[in-house]
């Protein structure tokens, strides 16, 4: 690994991304205009803002740096840029470092972005401090960057990358606590709802909207979230092969 | 780069009993060869007959059933290589919506070359006017130069071409053979596929492959002796009609 690589790797995708006003403007724009239309959906019921924003705050910007990033990656092996790198002195952690990084730089600011209009301009109200919902958010954003990437390298055209969206992430959705809480849910489903990423993400959201002081278990989440984003970081970048068929 | 007396005493690329198999096609069903240093070697045959193929196979990017490749010594595609071979595929590996400077920017840090040598190469390839164009903007012929720019710029002892000149005007293409022959002069192997058989004449070597097979590996003009043919295309035909004869 190099650290000067990598970092040339994260400047590059900034650079391509700057030049791609529909995907920054989806990046940036479209969670906080999601969060929105869920304030004006309960504009008669602010309760049911305030118990649903938190975890919508997790689950819009999983969705949108999941997507995007699965897509974008997906272009430089379509490109052959891939193939181009990987016979040059890189290691397969620079790349998937550089693409974690300068995504990760658009997921902070479109989590602050939304936390920011959430709390400020739609009044949302948590028990817990307005940092950690920040940092809950910025990490939910990273983890489907991170996601993304790895799964990008199990699709051949970006028709197949869209279609992880449905097969992975919306199972997520429905399991994570949003819709039942995952103690009532059927056994099996629980469990299975013990290994997906966004289960963590949506419960240390559910746990800020309750809590004024922080405990264990919102620590415990925490460091499973970023336990993902190592291992898909990793999985990702074992999953290249400098040779292909 | 390799200096002259290596170049007078090894052969850059060993292949031998190289088989190669894609999606259930034996593509290369037992190749061996060797690729002499500081020369321009053609590698001329139709489209689909391997020359592709083979050419991964010496960069190191293609799954191999069975034989070895050696490069300078060592296998293709280990590490120590990955700076000393430079290689451009077919189709342009540079990214759209970079400039033509940034494209060699990156791929110049990535390989831990100086930023000057961009500007070097970019004038070699004859893009010097174009350089803040975005590479997406480009016409087919210039992105294939940034492309070949791109796999000068380590300064490669051994440099891979796959059909470098393919949409070229005559009179870049003539200059682009012109900076191979400067380049082989001064000590790099290149090795350039192509399917116009009259680049042949500009090489010092040629490989005539078919069918995964080559089917002759000499130099210009005395494999026009050998076939008694009077250009390369001619010499083609004559050896297939040789083969087909029992």
């Amino acid at each position: 690994m190099n650290p000067k690589i990598t970092g040339a790797v994260a400047r590059r995708v900034l650079t391509q991304l700057r030049r791609d006003h529909r995907t920054l403007a989806m990046m940036l724009v479209l969670p906080c205009l999601l969060v929105s239309l869920l304030w004006w959906m309960f504009d008669r019921n602010e309760q049911v803002f305030d118990r649903l924003g938190p975890p919508l705050l997790a689950v819009f910007p999983f969705i949108v740096m999941f997507l995007v990033t699965s897509v974008t990656t997906l272009r430089e092996r379509s490109s052959g840029t891939l193939e181009r790198l990987l016979s040059m002195p890189m290691a397969k952690l620079d790349l998937l470092l550089g693409y974690a990084i300068a995504f990760g730089v658009v997921a902070l600011v479109q989590a602050l972005l939304a936390v920011s209009l959430t709390v400020g301009l739609l009044g949302l109200e948590v028990a817990g401090p307005l940092w950690a919902l920040a940092v809950v958010a910025v990490l939910d954003a990273i983890l489907g960057t991170t996601l993304g990437l790895l799964v990008s390298a199990f699709a051949e055209t970006e028709f197949q990358a869209v279609q992880f969206m449905p097969a992975l992430v919306i199972p997520q959705i429905l399991l994570c606590g949003l819709f039942v809480p995952r103690s009532a849910l059927p056994d099996v489903l629980d469990n299975v709802s013990d290994v997906l990423p966004l289960s963590y993400a949506v419960d240390a959201m559910q746990q800020l909207q309750r809590l004024e002081a922080l405990d264990n278990d919102f620590g415990l989440d925490i460091a499973v979230i970023v336990g993902f984003v190592v291992a898909a970081v990793a999985l990702g970048a074992a999953t290249l092969r400098r040779r292909t068929g | 780069m390799m200096n002259s007396m290596d170049a007078a005493t090894t052969s850059v690329v060993e292949v031998s009993g190289l088989r190669v198999v894609r999606g259930g096609r034996v593509v290369l069903p037992g190749l061996s060869t060797t690729v002499p240093a500081g020369q321009i070697t053609g590698l001329l045959g139709p489209s689909g007959c391997g020359k592709t193929t083979l050419m991964r196979c010496i960069v190191g990017v293609q799954k191999t059933q069975g034989g070895s490749v050696r490069v300078l010594g060592e296998e293709s595609g280990s590490p120590a290589l990955r700076r000393r071979v430079g290689y451009m595929t077919q189709a342009p590996s540079v990214y759209d919506d970079l400039t033509v400077r940034e494209n060699l920017r990156f791929f110049a840090s990535v390989l831990g070359a100086p930023g000057a040598r961009s500007d070097t190469v970019i004038d070699t390839v004859g893009l010097g006017s174009s350089v803040d164009s975005l590479a997406g903007r480009l016409s087919g012929g210039e992105r294939s130069r940034v492309s070949l720019a791109v796999a000068m710029l380590s300064e490669p002892a051994v440099m891979v071409l796959d059909e470098p000149t393919v949409g070229l005007d005559p009179v870049l293409r003539r200059q682009l053979w012109g900076t191979f022959a400067e380049l082989a002069r001064a000590g790099a192997t290149i090795i350039v596929s192509s399917h116009v058989m009259d680049e042949a004449a500009r090489c010092d070597r040629l490989m005539l492959m078919r069918d995964g097979e080559l089917i002759a590996d000499d130099e210009p003009a005395s494999l026009l002796a050998h076939t008694g043919a009077h250009d390369i295309e001619a010499a083609f035909l004559a050896l297939v009609d040789q083969e087909a004869r029992p």
